[in-house]
């Protein structure tokens, strides 16, 4: 497991990381709707040489029915160059799939074939629960000294949510990370800033106010999370509370500033109890010495639009609107383009944030939608349902991949004609602005993508520790 | 070059040779100039840097010292070769994952890291089959058999530790300021030569040779 030169899809800084070749494959967590049947990992091909193009080349099917793949992540990435902890030598070549239903992680290895990854260990959901004390692994980050996992609840699917470490060789669950997690309860997100020695950590609900749909009494009621965490990285304990205030109903993505000298990040709300709006805000670090307060504010809201309740899902009927429900940003790896998904209205939106507090629109595109249902492009005639939901960038800034399955629960609640499951590529002009690809439409049918890794990594795949 | 000044040219090479792994020191002298976007950081970084390689080899030494004391020298010769060789063998195979720092490292912080990141690869281990064999350690070549280390001065021990960290600071110094103004950290991703295996082949070297050629 160890080269004689660093692994060279690690890069010591993002602005290296953006010369990276494109890449020719891409991984995607497929969900699978029919309870019985297994979810899977599906290969893409992204080489335009290639005949396969835009098509799933492979399909490893998981060993158990009902694990709902989502979040995936590296055994090891460009954090293995951080000078403080420097293992340069590892390889990126395992991929570490939690079940967020099952709570059961796999562990997938692309070599030799890395079009045909193979299934070379299972950890049970037993085992998860008992050396994490956790519940629902989430999200998955390669950390300088470990892959770090979080998860949405505790063993009996209630609170608290938190972090684990996982061993990047042995995946052997280390345990909890946390040595005092303060008032932190709910969880859904965590991502960092190494240069920073700070963790942030989002809210969405623990299991049971999650898994059987959005629950209207707790949402309505403002139970859903509305706060971020932050935290010491290194010393593992909770410093501060990020409230943005009950209105502002489900904490997810979050997205710090790849330059690891940046103190800023953004996150997206899903919605607004007052009128469904979605928003981005910031947290931002005071002072330039580094060690001022951590501060959010609201940088970007995107109103509802009104609609025809013919049209809308039950839960939405009496609103006669569509809320954007932001479910997913991804920010490019020079820090310059912000990109939010819209799930409700159906659209993916381009921000320009050179200036972190003042965002500027620079670009959107339509794909579905819960009344818009805006087709593709390669498909005008056919209606696309689901909309722009998991979006990743490709390291170069220059191709952006959008899924359109959220949860499986709540694909169903809002899109109650069932999610068909597609895939597509937009463009981005490397001065702002994209289009939908004409040539890359995946339709996947009877599975629903979810998270896509790009080969070699992507925009939220890595950290660094050098600017 | 007589024996003497070959075993002051070693002692002084092996500290160029700590100097230039990057995970010794310099590297992060690099990452903190970066984080704080000037070179005062980088140069504040040297001297804990540095503080704590001393203290990591003269650690190894005091103890060679200490064991010298009670156990014949060729015994303790026997003793440091196996364990460079135990020690270089187990870093063929094994990677570590230290917790101990970060990137807002104090003072203290940055020289315990550089201390532990020495002591872990056993570059004060590295060090000790050399400092054996210097004949003012070791008092007169031929009667070594019958003698103990009692007869090796304190001063011997504190002239090897500086020759060696003189040679350490100056390559860690040289390189973490070209790195840091010139040849920027892209150069990692093929300089970055898996020093892991050329210092376990240095370990399980002068293991074989502190076992052999003394």
């Amino acid at each position: 497991m160890t080269n004689f030169l660093p692994d060279q899809s690690f890069y010591p800084s993002p602005q290296m990381a953006m010369q990276a070749v494109p890449e020719k494959l891409a991984h995607v967590a497929m969900l699978n709707p029919n309870p019985g049947s297994p979810d899977a990992m599906a290969v893409v091909d992204l080489d335009p040489a290639s005949k396969a193009y835009g098509k799933v080349i492979h399909q490893l099917d998981m060993p158990n029915a009902g694990d709902e793949l989502h979040h995936f992540g590296w055994n090891a990435c460009s954090s293995c160059l951080c000078p403080y902890s420097p293992h340069p030598h590892m390889e990126r070549r395992f991929l570490v799939v939690p079940g967020l239903r099952s709570s059961r992680i796999h562990i997938l290895d692309t070599k030799p074939d890395p079009r045909k990854p193979r299934l070379v260990k299972v950890i049970e959901p037993e085992e998860v629960k008992r050396k994490s004390g956790y519940s629902r692994p989430h999200t998955s980050h390669c950390g300088p000294d470990g892959v770090y996992m979080n998860a949405l609840g505790s063993v009996d699917g209630k609170g608290p949510g938190g972090i684990f470490v996982i061993d990047p060789q042995t995946f052997e669950i280390k345990g909890a990370w946390e040595a005092d997690r303060g008032p932190q309860y709910l969880t859904y997100d965590f991502w960092w800033h190494l240069g920073h020695d700070t963790m942030i950590t989002s809210e969405w609900g623990t299991p049971d106010m999650v898994e059987n749909g959005v629950n209207p009494e707790l949402l309505l009621a403002g139970k859903y999370g509305h706060a971020l965490h932050v935290w010491d990285l290194h010393k593992r304990r909770h410093q501060q509370v990020l409230e943005m205030g009950p209105e502002y109903q489900m904490a997810l993505e979050l997205r710090p500033a790849h330059d690891p000298s940046e103190a800023y990040g953004f996150v997206g709300v899903v919605t607004s109890l007052k009128d469904l709006s979605a928003s981005i805000w910031l947290w931002h670090r005071e002072g330039s010495s580094g060690n001022g307060a951590w501060k959010i504010r609201k940088v970007v809201e995107i109103p509802a639009e009104a609609a025809d309740p013919e049209l809308l899902p039950p839960l939405l009927k009496g609103f006669k609107a569509v809320p954007p429900f932001v479910t997913d940003i991804n920010l490019s790896l020079d820090d310059r383009f912000l990109y939010v998904s819209c799930w409700g209205t159906g659209e993916l939106r381009q921000y320009d944030v050179s200036d972190p507090f003042n965002p500027v629109l620079t670009g959107s595109v339509a794909l579905g939608g819960m009344v818009r249902r805006q087709a593709h492009p390669k498909q005008p005639e056919r209606e696309l349902n689901g909309g722009p939901q998991m979006v990743e960038i490709s390291r170069d800034g220059k191709r952006v991949f959008v899924t359109n399955s959220l949860y499986r629960t709540w694909d169903d609640q809002f899109y109650p004609d069932g999610i068909r499951g597609w895939m597509t590529m937009l463009d981005a002009d490397p001065s702002g602005g994209i289009r939908t690809d004409g040539g890359f439409l995946l339709e996947t049918e009877n599975l629903r993508p979810h998270q896509v890794r790009l080969q070699g990594g992507d925009a939220s795949s890595d950290s660094y520790c050098f600017s | 070059m007589s024996e003497m000044t070959m075993s002051w040219a070693v002692l002084l090479g092996l500290g160029a040779f700590h100097g230039i792994n990057p995970g010794m020191g310099w590297l992060f002298a690099v990452a903190l100039g970066m984080q704080e976007r000037r070179r005062g950081a980088v140069f504040s970084a040297l001297l804990p840097l540095a503080l704590g390689h001393v203290l990591a080899v003269g650690a190894a030494i005091a103890i060679a010292l200490a064991v010298g004391a009670v156990i014949p020298l060729d015994w303790l010769r026997w003793l440091v070769a196996v364990l460079l060789v135990a020690l270089g063998v187990s870093r063929l195979f094994r990677h570590r994952h230290p917790r101990w720092a970060s990137m807002q490292v104090s003072f203290g912080a940055l020289t315990l890291w550089s201390f532990l990141m020495a002591s872990a690869h056993g570059a004060g281990l590295m060090v000790v089959p050399v400092f054996l064999n210097l004949p003012m350690a070791a008092a007169h070549q031929g009667h070594h058999h019958a003698m103990a280390m009692s007869t090796m001065t304190p001063t011997t021990a504190l002239l090897a530790t500086s020759v060696h960290t003189i040679g350490y600071l100056l390559v860690t110094t040289i390189i973490a300021v070209v790195v840091f103004e010139k040849i920027g950290v892209g150069i990692l991703r093929n300089a970055w030569f898996n020093l892991d295996l050329v210092w376990a082949s240095t370990l399980l070297g002068t293991g074989l040779i502190g076992a052999f050629v003394s």
